[in-house]
């Protein structure tokens, strides 16, 4: 594991995997790379896959940063519902699509400050800091939309979710550009160096002058808004807010994503195009399973399946029996060698 | 003092020639202690000296590698803490193991509950809970989980514990660290109470105050090898400082005399009034001046770290003043501190200091760009241009700038924490234990270079356990004893005998103690 070595060589394992399934794909389906033009709107099953994994993927963008801090937000899937209920009620209600978006990206903004709260000023662990959101947040959902599933007419949201930008889908584009702002706020500012200073010792950090709490709330605010996003976009697609399963265990998928992409859970370096490659690779897989005919079940087997892969690569234990790299860690280091790709170079051409 | 029923020829604890190495290191190098019935003992020594390797080796948690251990004329080797408490070996540590949320009587029974009808007998054990600790003098609630109650409390059970569980040999690995002078004294009655049973006590401790208040005999271990065993009432203390220290000192410097040394009237950097914080540092007065050294001497635990951490703002004051340009200023973490210009290079450099994954360069540049605020990230260039100055200045050796910094030797990891505060430009730098775990020639770098910096006019404030590096490159020396500033010498006074008869020095207050 060579950190100082440039180059694209580091993050092949990831982009390999995804060029592995992709294969597999158009194995199983031979028009899977077929696109074509229709109503101004690409479509075809390599967009799908793009399309369909836009929320995941946002999930992960945000979640990346957390987990650099060392932490986890479990409420995500649980703040996609809040946002999606806040959105559609709204509508309903008669708002015009700038008030919706700005109340619904407020609501994600708040639950992010309400995790970051719990975390860096009443030290709460993460996972549980952030459990009590994703219980309540569904409670709270389901507040908004007064238990009901509330659908919507408004031409203007369902954009988000159904329209097009120049050919390409909404969700596409809007996690391009989440992708863009966040790689310019961490890379072209000194944040990202802080989040994971904080991440790898936060002690040290501290003790350098770093603000740790403002980095801490910092990142799990950002976590909220990118999920809030994405929560938009389901809503948008659906044209409803289902409280009850609008992002259903995404943020198990989100972490899966960020950990397949190779940020590691013991916090530090993090690679944000790393983590939508994961998230792209793990809908390539659901979109592989259901395209080949097999029951959506199995789906959630490979998943489990890909999921022992990665973390067997990273268990201390087991790295013990694998040929090491020359440099690498001394003898004892319980950090998984896995690289954990630093300032990810290609992350959105964003490098100060 | 020995008991009449055991003839003199066998101790009660006798090790002969004990040794452990760990990875080629010799921890304890043929060394002997000898424990009497009825005698408490204490086991002394600084950093490395053996005391935790050998209190180990006697419960069994390590295996020796040579030597003999014999309790009453019969040889042992524990192999585990269960197997040395069956041969009457018990042990309390510091900080206390047992659990906090059982209540004190499952404490004292734990894992031999008295039981009937294979059911654990509560009424029977609360009963014999009380008796066991009325002879202690504790008379408290023994169905209330023992974490409420105080650490002198928690100690005093576990002792309890160790006792009951049939103890001839009771192991004290220091008990009082955290205990105020109220506790200290509760506690010493119980081990004089255990002393006049027959029991021998190994204490372990940093105050030389309680050594001389309670203890019958001292051993003194040094670098892994016995200095010597004396009889308290024998040794007298600055003999005992200096046995601690290794150094063959003359009895003519005995005395100190704080004289009226040359007054600087240049105002202070920084000054503390009555700067403390309970059970961590007696308040004290201190007075930092633009390029000054100034060093905080004393033994291990005697408060050295505590005060520049307080300095540093890493732990929070309780009590006293701080004004830096003559404004008072408030230290309430570090931030506050970096913001006035302080820096601080930690005594746990791994811990505390550097940040394991990043490169050299962004570990150099970590606090500046700390300072300045995200916002305004430190260009990429100029980055580079820092992080190689220092390298070159520092003569790090590192192939270059981007290694991650954990992948350095301590020296060199200790070299970067300098540069990242000298990127800063600090007013006043913390250097806390500098050269420590530092090889030879990095020692000899690290101290021109501190002599370099306070001739730039920077302030300085270093906690050493090296006398002669502090009084190489020190003007006024800060002596401290049992978590309080007892002395404090100036320009021609600092020398290493003057430091250690201060450190040895008696005050008629001891019993102040905070």
């Amino acid at each position: 594991m060579m950190l100082s070595a440039p180059g694209p060589s580091r993050n092949l394992p990831q982009y390999g995997a995804l060029l592995v399934v992709l294969l597999a794909n158009w194995l199983l389906f031979p028009d899977f790379f077929a696109i074509r033009l229709q109503d101004g709107r690409l479509f075809g099953s390599l967009i799908d896959v793009l399309n369909r994994g836009a929320p995941v993927a946002l999930l992960a963008i945000g979640m990346t940063m957390v987990i650099a801090t060392r932490g986890v937000d479990l409420s995500v899937g649980a703040v996609m519902a809040i946002s999606g209920a806040v959105a559609a009620t709204m509508t309903g209600a008669g708002w015009g699509l700038p008030a919706v978006l700005a109340a619904s990206l407020a609501a994600g903004l708040l639950c992010g400050l309400w995790n970051g709260l719990l975390v860096a000023v009443l030290r709460i662990q993460p996972i549980i800091a952030t459990l009590i959101l994703m219980v309540a947040g569904r409670g709270i959902a389901q507040l908004i939309t007064e238990g009901q599933i509330v659908t919507f007419t408004s031409p203007a949201l369902a954009f988000i979710g159904g329209g097009s930008f120049l050919t390409v889908p909404m969700p596409v584009v809007l996690t391009i550009l989440v992708l863009a702002v966040t790689a310019l706020l961490v890379r072209a500012t000194a944040l990202g160096l802080m989040i994971e200073a904080v991440g790898i010792n936060r002690l040290s950090s501290a003790g350098a002058g770093v603000n740790t709490p403002v980095v801490l709330v910092a990142v799990y605010v950002w976590c909220g808004l990118c999920a809030a996003v994405a929560g938009l976009i389901v809503t948008a697609d659906i044209r409803g807010a289902d409280a009850n399963n609008a992002g259903l265990w995404l943020e198990l998928d989100a972490i899966l994503a960020v950990v397949v992409g190779g940020t590691s859970l013991l916090g530090g370096r993090f690679g944000l195009v790393l983590s939508v490659v994961g998230a792209l690779i793990i809908q390539a897989m659901n979109t592989g399973i259901l395209l080949s005919g097999f029951k959506p079940e199995f789906n959630l087997i490979v998943k489990a399946g890909v999921l022992m892969v990665v973390l067997l690569l990273q268990s201390p234990t087991l790295t013990l029996f694998l040929p090491r790299p020359k440099g690498a860690r001394p003898m004892g280091a319980v950090k998984p060698p896995v690289a954990p790709p630093p300032v990810a170079p290609k992350s959105g051409g964003a490098k100060p | 003092m020995t008991a009449s029923t055991t003839p003199p020829s066998a101790p009660l604890l006798a090790i002969r020639g004990l040794s452990k190495a760990f990875l080629g290191v010799q921890a304890l190098d043929g060394v002997d202690f000898t424990l009497r019935h009825g005698e408490i003992h204490a086991l002394l020594g600084e950093n490395g000296a053996g005391k935790s390797t050998l209190i180990k080796t006697l419960t069994g948690v390590y295996q020796r590698d040579g030597g003999t251990v014999a309790l009453e004329g019969r040889e042992i080797a524990p192999r585990g803490v269960e197997e040395a408490q069956r041969l009457h070996i018990g042990t309390v540590y510091q900080e206390v193991n047992l659990l906090p949320n059982l209540s004190v009587a499952e404490n004292l029974f734990l894992g031999r509950q008295p039981m009937r009808w294979g059911l654990v007998d509560r009424g029977a054990m609360r009963r014999r809970a009380r008796a066991i600790l009325m002879p202690y003098g504790l008379s408290i609630d023994v169905t209330a989980p023992l974490g409420r109650f105080s650490v002198a409390t928690q100690q005093i059970v576990a002792i309890a514990r160790a006792v009951d569980m049939s103890a001839k040999v009771l192991i004290l690995d220091e008990p009082t660290a955290s205990l105020d002078a109220q506790e200290v004294a509760v506690l010493f009655k119980v081990m004089r109470t255990l002393r006049s049973r027959g029991i021998g006590i190994v204490f372990v401790t940093h105050f030389l105050d309680q050594v001389y208040e309670v203890c019958d005999s001292i051993t003194v271990l040094r670098n892994g090898r016995l200095v010597g065993e004396r009889r308290t009432d024998e040794l007298p203390r600055f003999d005992l400082v200096a046995m601690m220290l290794g150094r063959e000192l003359e009895a003519a410097a005995h005395r100190i005399d704080i004289g009226p040394a040359e007054v600087d009237s240049r105002p202070p950097l920084a000054s503390f009034k009555g700067f403390g914080k309970s059970r961590s540092v007696a308040p004290f007065d201190l007075e930092i001046r633009p390029g000054e050294v100034v060093a905080l001497a004393g033994l291990l635990g005697s408060g050295r770290t505590e005060t520049v951490r307080l300095v540093f703002g890493m732990d929070r004051a309780d009590q006293g003043e701080a004004t830096v340009d003559g404004r008072p200023v408030r230290l309430k973490g570090p931030r506050d501190a970096v913001r006035l210009g302080f820096g601080f290079c930690p005594e746990d450099r791994k811990k505390e200091g550097i940040v394991g994954e990043l490169s050299v360069r962004e570990n150099i540049i970590l606090a500046l760009q700390a300072r300045q605020g995200w916002l305004k990230p430190i260009p990429r260039r100029r980055q580079e241009e820092i992080a190689d100055r220092f390298i070159r200045l520092l003569d790090i050796r590192t192939p270059d700038a981007e290694r991650p910094i954990q992948l350095l030797s301590g020296g060199n990891q200790q070299k970067a924490l300098l540069a990242r505060w000298l990127a800063t430009e600090p007013r006043l730098l913390i250097l806390d234990e500098p050269t420590r775990g530092i090889d030879v020639g990095a020692h000899a770098e690290i101290i021109r270079l501190i002599e370099r910096l306070c001739a730039d006019g920077m302030a300085l404030l270093v906690v050493s356990s090296e006398l002669e590096e502090i009084v190489a490159y020190s003007r006024r020396v800060v002596v401290l004893r049992d978590r309080r500033h007892v002395a404090e010498l100036r320009g021609g006074e600092v020398s290493v005998e003057r430091i250690v008869a201060a450190i040895a020095s008696e005050t008629p207050n001891t019993e102040v103690r905070q």
